[in-house]
């Protein structure tokens, strides 16, 4: 337990101390909050109503997407995860513990959001805050397994750019922070129903925020939490000590069954 | 040397698809020795040493160190050995204090702050990893080796970068750490530092242990010429076909003439009647027995005598 609180604690404070995750957990989340609030209720006043979980969904997405994998694939390239397998420390701490402080991160910068949104932009708050907090708890999870999944099979840094843009971006067209669900086209809203942000912006809106669900707002709630579960059983299984790879257990490609549950969801809860 | 075996080595294969990294060695290596290892790049070094530290399985044969076996015993092994990789193995951001409490508590031992004095590394120890020099780098990874006193410290190529003042220092450690009973086991490219630190010495070539012994030992069984370099104040010996007893080969380099004699006597002797025959004089004579670089490059056939 004392190997873990100093672990936990050294992540907690890297993720302020270096400056890129600094960006990514506190800086980029927060400043697009305040562009974002300051200007598209003048464009858009709609957009007031969903400013908070729009706004918390894109901090997730900031801080796990581009601020987990990078660090993971660096270190295990610099022979850290060598250094860590020799001294005793367990593939679950390397793989839990920086998403459990980047988790933390973003509790405290969602806690800003929700302070000063009704303030500086007279944005709702959530009407069923218990709700509120179990979307916000299954979005971070499966983000953050996600991010870790994606840091686990990158051959390199460059790949991890790659697999993490793939999610970050069209998150950010399709997933509903923007523009709502309802108006995509229905090719569109298929393919943002892969999304962990269109699910998390569902459940909100259904379950927190006294809005209406375009689907199935608890099945959402379901594909985040199974798809968060499986990212890191799944991130664990292909975990490798070495940039040789030498000690993966299985294909790359299993990863792409974190994509299950998502697939499932599209037909269960319509 | 005697002592007893701490690590033990059977017929040890590694390979890595078709590529045979390890080609069945074996070799014994005593407590409280420091064993050199030592090998071009390729050689089999990394191999040997990852295979021994747990991080990879052997293909076949059998590894002991202090009575484990690496791969399937490892979170025993792990509180036996102590390791400083070749690459500096620690997050960027991480200092100096915060590594010694985190790497200490992972081994259930109380941290050792004094090890980051004993370093000279008191003024750094909030100072974040990439901000030390290259020398307190090593420092700080061999301090953290060794905090949790290991029995058995494995060095990968521990003074590769450091200016000389660093590699005084990290020798006069091992030196410290050998006479309190710690077993070294050194991989390095420098012959001098090997020669100068190890009490034994294994030669690895393309997977294979090509010899084993002191440093003495390796550099008596070589070809076994000895480099005589002469001066003289007229130069008589210069551009000369003059031929003496057991030379085997002879070259000039600026005013110098270099012998390479399997008899130092009767070579020197030689050289000295001539030289006083031709009414010239020595300005300088220096007699050097091969060195184990010398022997390095004859076994490894990498480099011309010179």
């Amino acid at each position: 337990m004392n190997a873990f609180l100093h672990h936990f604690s050294f992540e907690f404070r890297t993720g302020v101390r270096n400056k890129q995750l600094l960006l990514m957990n506190y800086l980029f989340p927060l400043g697009f909050y305040l562009l974002m609030g300051f200007i598209m209720p003048q464009i858009n006043p709609p957009f007031r109503e969903t400013l908070v979980p729009a706004m918390v969904v894109f901090a997730i997405l900031s801080a796990t997407l581009l601020g987990i994998p990078d660090p993971l694939v660096t270190a295990r390239e610099n022979g850290v995860f060598r250094s860590y397998k020799i001294n005793g420390i367990p593939a679950v701490s390397i793989l839990l513990i920086p998403a459990l402080t980047t988790i933390l991160h973003l509790v405290i910068v969602s806690g800003l959001i929700l302070v000063t949104a009704p303030l500086l932009f007279q944005a709702p708050l959530p009407q069923n805050w218990l709700n509120f907090l179990a979307v916000f708890g299954v979005m971070l999870l499966a983000c953050a397994g996600i991010s870790v999944l994606i840091g686990v099979v990158s051959a390199n840094s460059r790949m991890t750019v790659l697999w993490s843009q793939i999610v970050f971006v069209p998150s950010m067209l399709l997933g509903g922070l923007m523009m709502p669900y309802n108006l995509l086209p229905k090719f569109a809203g298929k393919l943002a129903q892969l999304l962990p942000a269109t699910h998390a912006m569902n459940a909100f809106s259904g379950l927190a925020m006294g809005g209406t669900a375009d689907f199935s707002p608890w099945g959402s709630v379901i594909v985040l939490l199974v798809t968060g579960l499986l990212s890191f059983g799944l991130a664990w299984y292909l975990f490798c000590w070495d940039s040789r790879n030498t000690t993966r257990r299985g294909s790359v490609w299993m990863a792409f069954l974190v994509l299950v549950p998502v697939l499932v969801g599209m037909f269960l809860f319509e | 040397m005697s002592g007893t075996p701490i690590i033990e080595i059977r017929d040890f294969c590694k390979t890595y698809g078709k590529d045979v990294a390890v080609d069945g060695i074996s070799f014994t290596v005593h407590t409280g020795e420091i064993f050199g290892l030592l090998g071009p790049n390729g050689a089999g070094k990394t191999t040997t040493l990852e295979c021994l530290e747990g991080l990879r399985s052997p293909t076949s044969g059998t590894l002991q160190v202090a009575g484990l076996n690496p791969a399937a015993e490892f979170h025993k092994l792990r509180n036996v050995i102590g390791v400083q990789l070749q690459s500096a193995g620690l997050p960027e951001s991480i200092t100096p204090e915060e590594a010694m409490r985190f790497f200490c508590a992972y081994h259930g031992v109380a941290p050792r702050m004094e090890l980051l004095e004993e370093m000279g590394l008191q003024d750094k120890r909030k100072a974040q990893f990439y901000d030390l020099s290259a020398g307190q780098q090593r420092r700080l990874v061999l301090a953290l080796a060794i905090a949790h006193s290991p029995k058995i410290l494995f060095l990968d190529e521990p003074t590769a970068g450091l200016d000389v003042a660093s590699r005084v220092e990290l020798h006069d450690r091992m030196r410290k750490l050998k006479s309190s009973g710690t077993t070294i086991i050194l991989a390095t490219h420098d012959m001098a530092e090997a020669a100068d630190l190890s009490d034994r010495v294994g030669i690895m070539l393309r997977g294979k242990l090509v010899t084993i012994g002191t440093p003495l030992e390796i550099t008596a069984t070589g070809a076994g010429l000895t480099r005589i370099s002469v001066r003289t104040q007229g130069g008589s010996l210069l551009s000369r076909d003059v031929i003496f007893p057991a030379v085997q080969k002879q070259m000039e380099r600026d005013e110098y003439i270099i012998y390479y004699s399997v008899d130092i006597g009767s070579t020197v002797s030689a050289i000295i009647e001539y030289v006083n025959g031709h009414q010239d004089s020595l300005v300088d004579m220096r007699v050097e027995r091969p060195s184990l670089e010398d022997r390095f490059l004859e076994i490894t056939g990498a480099g011309d005598t010179r």
